[in-house]
C-alpha cells in the first residue's frame, strides 16, 4: 500500500512593533525578567486593553504579501484558558472573523510549482515563560505577554517534507522583507506547528492528523515531517488507528512523543472581547498598505535575473534574506559587475561569516567596499588570490580595500621594466626548465610563472608576467641554437 | 452649623464664602463616620490622615468650592486607588494593593477631591443587597434591619447618611440606582463610555458604568462634570464634547414628552410605589410635559439576557484571580491545578461562585449558540426596542425598582427572588443609554421610593432637567431624612 502524507502548518510570528499589542511596554527580546511590564500586560485588576495600531498595519502587510484578502470588518475575541504563563487567564485573539482570509503562496520543489492556500491569518497576543528551575517551584517571566504575534494557517496542501519546509522558508522570507516581523528564529520569533495525517494513495478521505507544536528550525521542521509521517505509515500498516492527538518534537533524540489526546482538548469558551473594539479598515487603508509594500522576494529574484544577468540560482540565493539582497543591490549600484558581486556572496562572503559567527546584519564591510574589491580585480590592481587575502584583512576590520592593498603592498605589478628584472633572474636560476621547454616540454612555462609569482609575492599581473617569460625564454633558446 | 447637612452645591457655596474651611468639613464628615460607621457598616477602609492633609492643601491652594476642590467623598471598594487596598469586597482581593489609580480616582484627586476612604459592596459588584461582601453587612440608614439595596450599597449609605458629600459606584444591572432608590439619593448611571472604566475592576465589561451617588440631582450634574470625558486607555470610552451638566439645569419640561409605559407596572409593584409613579405623571404635566404611552416589549427577556451576558463575561473577567500573582492563595495545596482549585474555592463567595458557573456553561462548546448567542440577539432586539420608544419621547419614567427596601436576609436563600429586584434596571445597561434614579417618596413605613428617568445615548443633560423638575415637585428631602440621630 501507497500512502500520501497530507500537512497543513500553523505559523505564529512576533510582529516587530516597538511596543506590545495592548500596552506601551518594549517588545525587545532579552531583558531581565519581568522588566518590561506593567499593569496592563500583567493583568491586573481593573486594566483594559488598547490596540497598537501598528499590528492591524502590520497584520495587513502580512495578508497582502501572503495573497489574503483583507477583512473590512474583523473583531478580536478572548479564548478563556487557566496558565500562568497567561495572566489574564485568556488569550486575546481572534476566532470567527479574522484580519485576513483566502490566500495563497506558490512554492517550487524539484523544479515543480505548487500552491499553497492560506485559509487565514489572524491576530493575537503572545504569552510569558515558564522556568522551571530548582525543585521549589516554577517561576513566571512575562516580559513577552502581549508582544503581538499573527497565526498563518494554511489549508492541508504540502504533500512532503521538503514541501513544508520550502512553504515555510518562503513565509519566513516574504514577512522578513515586508518588515512585519524579524523571523530571529533562535528568539523563537517565529515558530512553526505541522498538522499531519497520512491517507491511501489516491484516496479523497483524510487520513486522522496529530500536530506537532513549537517546531523552532526548519531542520527540526523537515526532521518532524519525516519522523511522524513513517510513523504513521508504520503504525497503519500494523493496522492501528492513529490517535487525533498533539506529539511533542524531541529535536535532539529526533523522534516525536505523545502529549496530549483530543479527548483532553480544552474548551476555549471563545466569545467577543468586550472590552475593544471591532477592527475596522477601509478600503483606502489596505491600498495605503499595498503601497507600502516593499519588492517582494518572487518579483526581486525576477529582477535581478532580467536587469543584471545574473543565473536564476544567484538571485534566488541573494534574495533569500532582505539583507543580503539590499547589499547586493548597494554594491551592484557603487561598481556595475552583478555577476562578480553575486558570486563573493554566494561563496567567500557566506563561508567568512560563518567562521566568524557573523551574519549580514553583522558584517564589518558595506556593499561599497565589496564593490571597491571587485573594481580592484577587474581594474587588475590586484589578482583575485590578492583580492581573497584582501578580504581577510577586510573581515579584520582593516576597511577601505584599496588602503589594505597599499598598507600591505599588494598592489600588482604592472611595471613591465621591474618585473622583466625578476623574471631575468628567475630564468637565471631555473636552466632546467629553458632547456625542457626547449626539448619541448611546454609545462616547464607554468613552473617559471609559479615562481615568478613566488618571487613577486603574487603581485605580478600574470598575464603579463606570462608574455615576458615568452619573450625572454624564447630569446634565450634561439640564442643558443 | 453641622456641614454635612448640606448638599455639595450647598458646601462649595460654604467654601467659596470661606464659611468653613475644607479641613474642618473633612473633619466633621470624619466625627460624622465615627457616629454612625458602627450602626451602618458602609467604609471598608477609610483614609483620614491623608484626606485632612489634602483638605489642608487645597485650603492652602486656596481653591476650595472650585469644582470638586476640598469636596469629601467616597469610593466604592472596585476603584483601585494605589497604595491602598482594593478589594471588590472579597477575600480573594483582601490583601490587594493596585500598583496604579484608576482614571476617576486620578481625576477626582487633581481636582482636589478629598478621599474619605472606600465603601462596602456586592462582591466583585455582584448582589442587589450589599449582603454578598466578605466582609460586612451593610445597613440601611432609613431602617437599619433592611438591606441598602446593591451592589453599591456602601455608596448610597456614605451619602444617605452624610458620611460624605457624594461617593461613586458602578452600575452593571442597577448597581447605582437600585441602592440610590432603596436609600433615598440621587444615583446615575450614565451613557456607556462617557465615564472611563479604566481601573474599575470589571465584573461585566459591556455592561460596568461607573456613576455618581449624590444628595440632589444638582449635585448629580456637578460630579458628572468631574468623571465625564474620554480616556485614550479605555477602548470603549466615547469620544465626544464635553457638557456642562449643570448648565440650565433649572430649563423644565414645558413641551418634553415624557414617556410611560405599562410594562413597568402592574403586579409586583408595591402599590405606593406606583402612587408615586402617579403623582410623578401628574408633576409633569404640571410642568407642562405631554406624557405619552410607550411599550417595552422585553422587560423578562432583559433580565434573561443580562443574566447571561453578565454571567459570561463575568466568568472571563474573574479567571485572573488565581493566586498566582496577587491576591490570596490557598495555604496548602498539592501541585498548581489544586493551588488554582483552592485559591478559587476559598477566595470567592457563594454568589459569585454561581455566576462563574452559569457564565461558563453559558460559553461552553454545544450552549454557546443557545445561550451567549441568543442573548446578544435579545440584546440588539432591547436596543432596537429603546431606539423606537426614544422616538416618540424625550425621556422615560419608570419606578427604580417595585417595591421598597426589603429586611436583611430576606431574600438570601433565594437567588431568583434576588435577581428580580433588578427587573426594572438591566434593560438600561442592555442598551447602554443612561438613566438617573431619585426619591419619589416614602411609603408607609417611612421607607425610600426610587423613581427611575431612561433617556436616549449622551441624553444625560435632557435627563437631568427632567429629574430636576421632578425632584422640585416632590421636595423629597426637605420632607424626610433618616432618623440615625
Amino acid at each position: 500500500m501507497e500512502y500520501d502524507i497530507v500537512i497543513g502548518m500553523e505559523i505564529h510570528a512576533e510582529l516587530a512593533t516597538k511596543t506590545k499589542i495592548f500596552c506601551s511596554c518594549p517588545t525587545t527580546f532579552g531583558a531581565d525578567e519581568n522588566t518590561h511590564t506593567c499593569p496592563v500586560c500583567l493583568g491586573m485588576p481593573g486594566v483594559l486593553p488598547v490596540l497598537n495600531k501598528k499590528v492591524v498595519e502590520y497584520a495587513t502587510k502580512a495578508g497582502l504579501a501572503l495573497n489574503c484578502k483583507i477583512a473590512n470588518f474583523s473583531k478580536m475575541d478572548r479564548k478563556n484558558y487557566f496558565y500562568p504563563d497567561l495572566p489574564k487567564a485568556f488569550q486575546t485573539s481572534q476566532f470567527d472573523l479574522p484580519i485576513c482570509v483566502g490566500g495563497v503562496l506558490d512554492i517550487e520543489v524539484g523544479g515543480e510549482t505548487r500552491p499553497i492556500g492560506i485559509t487565514r491569518i489572524h491576530i493575537e497576543e503572545d504569552a510569558g515563560k515558564l522556568i522551571h528551575e530548582g525543585a521549589d517551584g516554577t517561576l513566571v517571566d512575562v516580559n513577552r505577554c502581549g508582544v503581538p504575534l499573527i497565526e498563518i494557517v494554511t489549508e492541508p496542501d504540502m504533500r512532503s517534507a521538503e514541501e513544508a519546509r520550502a512553504f515555510a522558508e518562503k513565509v519566513r522570507n516574504i514577512l522578513e522583507y515586508t518588515g512585519v516581523s524579524d523571523c530571529k528564529m533562535e528568539e523563537g520569533s517565529i515558530r512553526f506547528d505541522v498538522n499531519l495525517s497520512v491517507k491511501e494513495k489516491g484516496s479523497d478521505v483524510l487520513g486522522t492528523r496529530t500536530e506537532m507544536k513549537n517546531l523552532n528550525s526548519f531542520r527540526a521542521l523537515e526532521r518532524a515531517v519525516h519522523y511522524e509521517s513513517k510513523r504513521q505509515i508504520i503504525e497503519l500498516k500494523k493496522g492501528h488507528r492513529i490517535i487525533q492527538e498533539t506529539r511533542k518534537w524531541d529535536d535532539v533524540k529526533g523522534v516525536s512523543s505523545s502529549m496530549r489526546s483530543k479527548e483532553e482538548a480544552h474548551d476555549y469558551r471563545y466569545f467577543p472581547e468586550p472590552d475593544l473594539v471591532p477592527i475596522v479598515i477601509s478600503d483606502e487603508e489596505i491600498a495605503r498598505a499595498k503601497a507600502e509594500l516593499p519588492e517582494l522576494p518572487e518579483a526581486k529574484k525576477a529582477r535581478y535575473v532580467s536587469e543584471y544577468g545574473i543565473p536564476e540560482y544567484d538571485a534566488s540565493v541573494i534574495t533569500t534574506s532582505k539583507v543580503s539582497a539590499a547589499y547586493f543591490e548597494e554594491a551592484v549600484a557603487a561598481y556595475h559587475e552583478p555577476k562578480l558581486i553575486a558570486n563573493w556572496l554566494m561563496v567567500d562572503i557566506p563561508a567568512h561569516l560563518k567562521e566568524r559567527e557573523l551574519t549580514m546584519e553583522t558584517i564589518p564591510f558595506g556593499p561599497s567596499a565589496l564593490a571597491k574589491l571587485v573594481e580592484l580585480i577587474k581594474s587588475g590592481a590586484i589578482s583575485g588570490k590578492i583580492a581573497k587575502s584582501v578580504m581577510e584583512k577586510m573581515f579584520e576590520g582593516e576597511g577601505d580595500p584599496e588602503a589594505i592593498v597599499k598598507a600591505h603592498g599588494w598592489a600588482q605589478m604592472s611595471d613591465s621594466g621591474e618585473l622583466e628584472a625578476i623574471i631575468k633572474q628567475v630564468i637565471e636560476d631555473n636552466p632546467k626548465s629553458v632547456s625542457d621547454i626547449a626539448t619541448g616540454n611546454k609545462k616547464a612555462y607554468g613552473f617559471l610563472t609559479g615562481q615568478v609569482m613566488r618571487a613577486t609575492k603574487g603581485q605580478a599581473n600574470p598575464q603579463m608576467a606570462n608574455q615576458i617569460i615568452r619573450k625572454l625564454v624564447e630569446a634565450q633558446i634561439g640564442k643558443t641554437e | 452649623m453641622d456641614y454635612t447637612k448640606l448638599t455639595l452645591h450647598e458646601t462649595k457655596q460654604a467654601l467659596k464664602n470661606g464659611e468653613v474651611t475644607s479641613e474642618a468639613l473633612t473633619q466633621a464628615y470624619i466625627d460624622r463616620i465615627g457616629a454612625v460607621e458602627p450602626k451602618l457598616d458602609a467604609y471598608l477602609a477609610t483614609t483620614f490622615d491623608s484626606a485632612l492633609e489634602h483638605a489642608k492643601a487645597v485650603d492652602k491652594a486656596g481653591n476650595a468650592g472650585d469644582g470638586l476642590a476640598g469636596i469629601p467623598y467616597a469610593l466604592k471598594d472596585n476603584m483601585c486607588t494605589k497604595g491602598m487596598t482594593t478589594t471588590c469586597a472579597s477575600k480573594i482581593l483582601s490583601n490587594f494593593v493596585s500598583p496604579y489609580d484608576s482614571t476617576v480616582y486620578a481625576g477626582l484627586k487633581d481636582a482636589g477631591a478629598v478621599l474619605l476612604g472606600k465603601v462596602n459592596m456586592d462582591e466583585f459588584a455582584m448582589g442587589s443587597s450589599t449582603e454578598n461582601s466578605a466582609f460586612k453587612t451593610t445597613k440601611n440608614p432609613w431602617d437599619t434591619t433592611k438591606v441598602p439595596g446593591g451592589s453599591s450599597g456602601g455608596s448610597a449609605v456614605s451619602v444617605a447618611a452624610d458620611m460624605a458629600a457624594f461617593s461613586l459606584g458602578s452600575d452593571t444591572g442597577g448597581s447605582i440606582r437600585q441602592p440610590a432608590a432603596l436609600c433615598g439619593v440621587v444615583g446615575m448611571k450614565p451613557t456607556y463610555g462617557l465615564v472611563s472604566r479604566y481601573g474599575l475592576v470589571a465584573f461585566a465589561s459591556s455592561l460596568d458604568q461607573i456613576g455618581p451617588f449624590t444628595k440632589d440631582v444638582e449635585d448629580c450634574a456637578i460630579v458628572l462634570n468631574a468623571i465625564a470625558g474620554y480616556d485614550h486607555r479605555d477602548s470603549t470610552s466615547l469620544n465626544v464634547p464635553k457638557v456642562d451638566y449643570t448648565q440650565d439645569l433649572t430649563e423644565g419640561v414645558k413641551g418634553k414628552k415624557i414617556g410611560v409605559s405599562k410594562s413597568f407596572a402592574g403586579e409586583g409593584v408595591q402599590p405606593e410605589v406606583q402612587k408615586a409613579m402617579d403623582e410623578a405623571v401628574a408633576a409633569y404635566k404640571d410642568a407642562g410635559a405631554e406624557i405619552v404611552e410607550v411599550d417595552f416589549n422585553y422587560l423578562d427577556q432583559a433580565l434573561a439576557a443580562y443574566y447571561i451576558i453578565a454571567c459570561a463575561e463575568a466568568s472571563s473577567n474573574l479567571a485572573r484571580y488565581d493566586g498566582v500573582r496577587y491576591g490570596v492563595r490557598a495555604k496548602e495545596y498539592s501541585g498548581l491545578i489544586d493551588m488554582y482549585r483552592k485559591s478559587r474555592s476559598q477566595g470567592f463567595g457563594a454568589e459569585v461562585k454561581r455566576r462563574i458557573m452559569l457564565g461558563t456553561y453559558a460559553l461552553s462548546s454545544g450552549y454557546y449558540d443557545a445561550y451567549y448567542k441568543k442573548a446578544m440577539q435579545m440584546r440588539t432586539l432591547i436596543v432596537e426596542d429603546f431606539n423606537r420608544i426614544f422616538k416618540s419621547c424625550d425621556v422615560m419614567l419608570t419606578p427604580t425598582t417595585a417595591t421598597t427596601a426589603f429586611g436583611i436576609g430576606e431574600k438570601t436563600a433565594d437567588p431568583l427572588e434576588m435577581y428580580m429586584s433588578d427587573l426594572f434596571t438591566v434593560p438600561v445597561n442592555i442598551s447602554g443609554m443612561p438613566a438617573i434614579s431619585l426619591p419619589g417618596g416614602l411609603d408607609h413605613e417611612g421607607m425610600p421610593i426610587g423613581l427611575q428617568l431612561i433617556g436616549p445615548a449622551l441624553s444625560e443633560d435632557r435627563m437631568l432637567k427632567a429629574a430636576y423638575v421632578l425632584e422640585n415637585a416632590v421636595s423629597f428631602r426637605a420632607s424626610a431624612k433618616p432618623a440615625l440621630d
